[in-house]
């Protein structure tokens, strides 16, 4: 079973779907399959060939591969600019948003859940409501608070907005409900409180939705643009996103350097990507969130 | 959809609830309640109130009533920002969903490898639009770039495709749905695979083509995964920023200046946070009304309501 296969309908026997019919001539496919899978993969492998090219190998026509592998030009692009620092924020930022939304999220979806408590529809429904509202929208008053509360150009300011989201709680309430009951009387009765029901018994239980919502956060706190580009200014707090940005405003005909600049920023995701790819791809095709 | 399954009416939930469980709760639910209201909920009101005034980001605010949008009313510019991004909403969503709908079938295969060929699809999904930019910028560069050295190979006059102000709005489309066909392609590869193969078998018993009931079972069962991405390609893509900042700064001569990018330019390059918190709300009432319309076309044209 696949981490994502989380619906009750899918753990109680899994039907017969559309996806093994299997191909009678499987040749044919491959003809087709095998430009779709150039088409999207060249981009990407075109920009690790010019990474190990030399500047001149760039400038020629009609373009070819590297005649050696010239490592240099990362050495360069991780030398000409605080690209260490940058990979650095990133990372502090996304994790500390995961482990935040993993936390934050998990109690509040619980909450919503499993306690019916005095105002807890409405503000529930609150929650729900500010997801269809657009970052663009709210990102000048946004920037104003933050600047309010004296944290321009700095970490918590990229780490405040993203601390928990609407989305994580509305994921995590909905898998919270397909729970039984059951499993938690026991353990109330038992005089358990619902601190360390929540911890010690459900949590465990939720390897594949916290596994989503921590993916989920991940992947759009690292590559987040507009939101680092509002509220940083100076080098020392940019993340790699805002990095690369500066970095090719800087370097634009230097493709070479650029080219192994931009394949650092994609690094981590990548081999986070690669690493767990079956996870990835079933968290986000479950939740439909880029 | 229902939101609150299972409530109060449920006699055994009834019975669970104890003292404490209130405090308990607000416990649970009042840092994020805290974190949401400051910036989630505040911040919408506060965005409309500076649709009002006069805002430099810095000096004290000034009240100017509907100043702002009378102005965004006659502004050339404003106007065709509006224009490219729907412009550009036409081309891509529609071109997205189509090929994302073929990716998807082609993947929903079992052929020896898939798991490369998905993996090939499924990589753009997580490069960031910043290094869909700067790669994009690369291969499309007019003198140096792969793409036009493909097409100087194929006798095709080469073009500055960045650098043109017919072909920009273009280049932008053909880099973003590079980025987003391999997401389309899973929403509906997950929806492929929920599609019973009993159904498919009698079809085939009946006669009916693989091509056949491609298009006359599976893709109607598809409605509701094709209308969550309708909607959701459409709300992105009239938030189009990132690719276009990276490569074309909204030029040449505007042809790229779509609203997001002609908003984030009044507030922080202008200084005119006002006049751009007008942008914002005109475009958070477009988006709220597009959204509005899509749920209820789609689901007028599903009688069944086998919605999500």
């Amino acid at each position: 079973m696949t981490a994502g296969d989380t619906t009750p309908a899918r753990r109680a026997g899994r039907p017969r779907t559309g996806a093994g019919v299997r191909s009678r001539r499987p040749s044919g496919w491959h003809l087709l399959l095998v430009p779709l899978a150039l088409v999207m993969l060249v981009p990407l492998i075109w920009m690790l060939l010019t990474s190990l090219s030399t500047l001149e190998e760039t400038r020629r026509f009609p373009p070819g591969l590297p005649s050696s592998l010239h490592w240099g030009n990362y050495r360069q692009a991780w030398a000409e600019s605080p690209f260490a620092h940058w990979l650095l924020n990133s990372a502090i930022v996304s994790l500390t948003c995961v482990i935040s939304n993993l936390v934050l999220c998990s109690m509040a979806g619980y909450a919503f859940a499993r306690i019916r408590f005095a105002g807890s529809r409405l503000v529930f429904a609150a929650i729900l409501a500010t997801l269809m509202v657009p970052f663009q929208v709210v990102m000048i008053p946004t920037l104003l608070i933050v600047k309010h509360l004296g944290l321009v150009d700095s970490l918590p300011a990229l780490i405040a907005p993203n601390l928990v989201t609407p989305f994580g709680i509305y994921l995590l309430r909905q898998f919270f409900l397909s729970l039984p009951v059951e499993l938690e009387e026991a353990a109330l009765i038992d005089g358990a409180s619902r601190w360390r029901l929540l911890s010690r018994i459900l949590l465990p239980l939720m390897g594949p939705p916290l596994s989503t919502v921590a993916v989920l956060t991940f992947l759009s706190v690292w590559n987040d643009f507009l939101w680092p580009l509002v509220v940083t200014s100076s080098p020392s707090t940019m993340t790699v996103q805002i990095g690369l940005a500066t970095f090719q405003s800087a370097h634009f005909t230097n493709w070479p350097v650029l080219m192994a600049g931009t394949l650092l920023s994609q690094l981590p995701v990548l081999a986070l990507f690669l690493a767990g790819q079956r996870y990835f791809v079933s968290s986000i095709a479950n939740t439909g969130i880029k | 959809m229902r939101l609150f399954p299972g409530s109060e009416r449920d006699p055994r939930r009834q019975n669970r609830v104890r003292r404490g469980d209130q405090v308990t709760a607000w416990l649970m639910v009042t840092p994020s309640v805290l974190l949401i209201g400051l910036f989630g909920i505040v911040p919408v009101g506060w965005s409309f109130l500076l649709s009002f005034q006069r805002n430099d980001l810095q000096t004290p605010a000034q009240w100017v009533g509907l100043r702002n949008y009378r102005q965004l009313a006659h502004d050339p510019v404003f106007t065709d920002s509006v224009r490219h991004t729907v412009v550009y909403t036409v081309l891509f969503v529609p071109l997205t969903l189509l090929l994302s709908l073929l990716v998807a079938a082609a993947l929903n295969r079992r052929v020896r490898g898939m798991s490369v060929y998905r993996l090939a699809v499924f990589v753009p999904v997580v490069t960031s639009t910043v290094a869909t930019g700067v790669i994009f910028s690369w291969l499309l560069d007019p003198e140096f770039g792969l793409v036009n050295a493909v097409l100087g190979k194929l006798g095709l006059p080469t073009f500055g495709f960045f650098s043109s102000p017919h072909g920009a709005l273009f280049a932008v489309v053909a880099m973003t749905v590079w980025g987003w066909v391999g997401f389309g392609a899973l929403i509906f590869l997950a929806g492929l695979q929920s599609v019973p193969g009993d159904l498919l078998e009698a079809a085939a018993i009946d006669g009916c083509t693989r091509l056949g009931a491609f298009w006359r079972i599976q893709v109607p069962l598809l409605r509701p995964v094709s209308a969550f991405l309708l909607v959701w390609l459409t709300i992105n893509s009239l938030q189009l920023f990132d690719e276009v900042y990276v490569t074309t700064k909204g030029g040449p001569l505007h042809s790229t200046t779509v609203v997001v990018y002609y908003l984030y330019q009044q507030a922080f390059t202008f200084f005119h946070a006002g006049y751009a918190a007008a942008i914002a709300c005109v475009l958070f009432v477009v988006i709220a009304i597009v959204t509005a319309i899509q749920l209820r076309l789609t689901r007028d044209a599903n009688p069944t309501g086998a919605g999500r």
